[in-house]
């Protein structure tokens, strides 16, 4: 260790290099178009190298025992190519936005997949913030009261949540409220006699705001409401139990002894030395809730008929509509990897020795 | 429902603090070069006998002996279609009857008999898969672990349930290409966890005097390396048999997994959509999934607690040295 501080670290010819955040960046970037390029990979195989002949599939029994015909289709359908050559036929649709063609709406699929998205969007930001808000605050006091009575509570309550069936919360939930309180409104996105928003965004709350209609607004945030909260117990108890290790660690570290030892306030220590420390690891979690949320709609929406991505994975799930449901898992992961993305650019611009190192 | 991983930070992922800072800390100290014996870790009777432990131990051994017993005790037949549809609990059966003159108590019953040991069984073979790859990619290191890790990111770069999906959709609706699915995108977190182990471990001193003295790789990874890692592993293990039930139940909900007559909680919470008023029809076979998954959840933060590696160091270096 001594010795090596001899050896100065190369450094960068001056003006040449890129600034560091832009080549972590960069970097980070281009790994995420690699794991694009393998979740399309992914896709393709699963769609073409499964077992179940597609050329029976289309052309029915009768038709697909004449060779004639069968040859013609694949000579159509690009069938007959080498698999490289199929795959990047398949990749180039893609990227024309063709993603097939439903079996059970028989919509291009990328057409209801645009149509749904807005939807989904809108509980899983609202769920995405509200566990946030939270996870963190419920993880925070779990940390700090480590070993009390609440710390218990708050393990048992966080275990709890991540053990709930979602789609059965959605239901007890929804029959709880709307069924047999008639607090909640029933499903859907918005009241009968109410009129969809001018489309700015696509989120009925927002759209709503823009166009001054408050009783449409709050119509369409009731309806939030229940798949809102589904969403977020699920994804709170995660939450919870990351940000209560990632503040027990930060509680240990030398800096926060000595912020408290000098007597700075608690709100002051949470605040600047606490969660500013553990921000990283809480980032992370936020990363991978929004996979889980993304999970939990394909498996609540349909509960509450929200006409949204779940609901239509569910719809092609239960039909066994092959492009429906690859547009869904396309667009998923391609969702997830590009809010990775941004948590890991995130990372970098908070914790400068992310961007510094290598 | 499963845990989402991220592509590139999974926290699970590298390897804890625990056995390698022990070999690492006594570099050249010819006791510390001797193989840590590998302890049993003391069950620490304070946590472990939290009641959450052994209230969770004890619901998971009644659903099992449920599991086990269904043809016993269970009223009446699952599949049988021949009493009154839509009966209110209470009114001649337990949990009421389905919209097919089906008795709901009977096909919780028997539901424990799909779920519990197909869950059981993906989790072992989740493990048996992921150790295997995981030693080999993290002892051999070099183009066998770039392709592993390389596999393992592509997968992760899913959320758990959205792959399961696609890929229970891609090879046809059934149960056994549910567990199938579900194989295939829970034993990446088990190769990465035991390939930062024995990362961590392979240039330990213990396991390179081994080598020096002509090991076998099979028998360093075996004898000398595989007793340190199997705590980790144990732990994320009980952790995962909870989410295994809520995905297979997940995808059976979804359709994609039990056939419609199968006694399965998820596709039995699924025909519930369709009678909404009749409330016992889904909510009996959810409340199982529930029980069950919390229950063995409840032990394997029992068992985190009593086999963490890093509270054990903490311990057990404070009073060996």
């Amino acid at each position: 260790m001594t010795r090596t501080t001899a050896v100065r670290p190369p450094r960068s010819r001056g003006g040449r290099t890129a600034h560091p955040f832009l080549r972590y960046a960069l970097r980070r970037v281009l790994t995420s178009l690699l794991l694009v390029v393998g979740v399309t990979l992914v896709t393709f195989v699963l769609t073409n190298l499964v077992p179940g002949d597609p050329v029976a599939a289309a052309l029915g029994q009768r038709a697909a025992e004449d060779p004639a015909i069968v040859a013609q289709f694949r000579a159509t359908y690009g069938l007959d190519q080498p698999l490289v050559v199929q795959y990047f036929t398949y990749l180039g649709n893609l990227l024309h936005g063709d993603l097939g063609v439903s079996t059970t709406t028989h919509n291009p699929v990328v057409d209801d997949l645009a149509k749904a998205l807005p939807a989904t969007l809108e509980i899983a930001l609202g769920a995405i913030v509200l566990s946030v808000i939270i996870g963190v605050v419920l993880g925070t006091i779990a940390a700090y009261r480590r070993g009390k009575a609440s710390d218990h509570v708050l393990r048992v309550v966080s275990l709890a949540g991540l053990s709930v069936p979602t789609f059965w919360l959605a239901l007890v939930l929804y029959y709880v409220f709307y069924f047999q309180l008639h607090i909640a409104p029933g499903s859907g996105r918005l009241s009968s006699d109410f009129s969809t928003p001018p489309h700015v965004t696509g989120l009925y709350t927002v759209d709503a705001l823009l166009a001054g209609q408050l009783d449409t607004f709050l119509d369409a945030a009731s309806h939030l409401f229940l798949p809102v909260l589904v969403l977020t117990l699920y994804t709170v108890g995660l939450l919870t139990r990351f940000v209560r290790t990632a503040v027990l660690e930060i509680l240990d570290q030398d800096y926060v002894r000595a912020a408290r030892a000098k007597g700075l306030p608690t709100r002051t220590v949470i605040w600047s030395y606490v969660l500013r420390g553990a921000s990283i690891p809480i980032l992370t979690v936020v990363g991978l809730a929004f996979g889980s949320l993304l999970s939990g709609t394909v498996l609540v929406e349909a509960i509450f008929a929200w006409p949204g991505i779940g609901s239509y994975a569910y719809q092609a799930a239960s039909h066994l509509d092959l492009p429906g449901i690859m547009g869904v898992g396309l667009l998923i992961g391609v969702m997830y990897l590009l809010v990775n993305l941004i948590v890991d650019l995130l990372y970098g611009v908070l914790d400068p020795r992310v961007r510094l190192a290598s | 429902m499963s845990e989402p991983r991220s592509p590139r930070a999974d926290p699970r992922d590298g390897a804890p603090a625990g056995p390698r800072d022990g070999v690492q800390a006594g570099m050249l100290d010819p006791i510390e070069a001797a193989a840590p014996r590998w302890r049993r870790p003391r069950l620490r009777l304070g946590r472990w006998s939290a009641p959450l432990g052994i209230l969770g131990a004890a619901v998971a051994v009644f659903w099992i002996l449920i599991a086990l017993l269904a043809p016993v005790i269970a009223p009446h037949d699952p599949l049988a279609q021949d009493l009154p549809i839509l009966q209110a609990p209470g009114e001649g059966t337990l949990m009421g009857t389905d919209a097919l003159g089906r008795d709901v108590f009977s096909r919780v019953l028997w539901g424990a008999q799909v779920t519990i040991p197909l869950a059981l069984l993906l989790v072992v073979l989740s493990v048996l898969i992921g150790a295997v790859v995981g030693s080999v990619a993290g002892f051999f290191g070099r183009a066998v672990d770039e392709v592993a890790m390389r596999v393992t990111d592509l997968v992760m770069a899913f959320p758990t349930v959205i792959l399961a999906m696609v890929i229970a959709a891609a090879l046809g609706a059934s149960l056994v290409n549910a567990v199938l699915a579900a194989l295939i995108v829970s034993w990446p977190s088990y190769a990465r966890l035991t390939r930062g182990l024995v990362l961590g471990l392979r240039s330990s001193n213990y396991v390179v005097s081994g080598q020096l003295l002509g090991f076998s790789a099979v028998r360093s990874l075996g004898r000398d390396i595989a007793p340190n890692i199997v705590g980790p592993v144990l732990v994320l293990a009980s952790l995962d048999i909870g989410t295994a039930i809520l995905l297979l139940s997940g995808l059976s909900f979804l359709g994609l997994g039990a056939k419609p007559p199968t006694a399965e909680w998820g596709s039995m919470v699924s025909d519930a959509i369709k009678n909404f008023d009749a409330w016992w029809i889904g909510v009996f076979p959810g409340l199982a999934i529930l029980t069950v998954v919390i229950a063995f959840n409840f032990v394997g933060d029992a068992l985190r607690d009593a086999l963490d590696p890093k509270s054990a160091t903490i311990k057990g270096g404070g009073t060996t040295l």
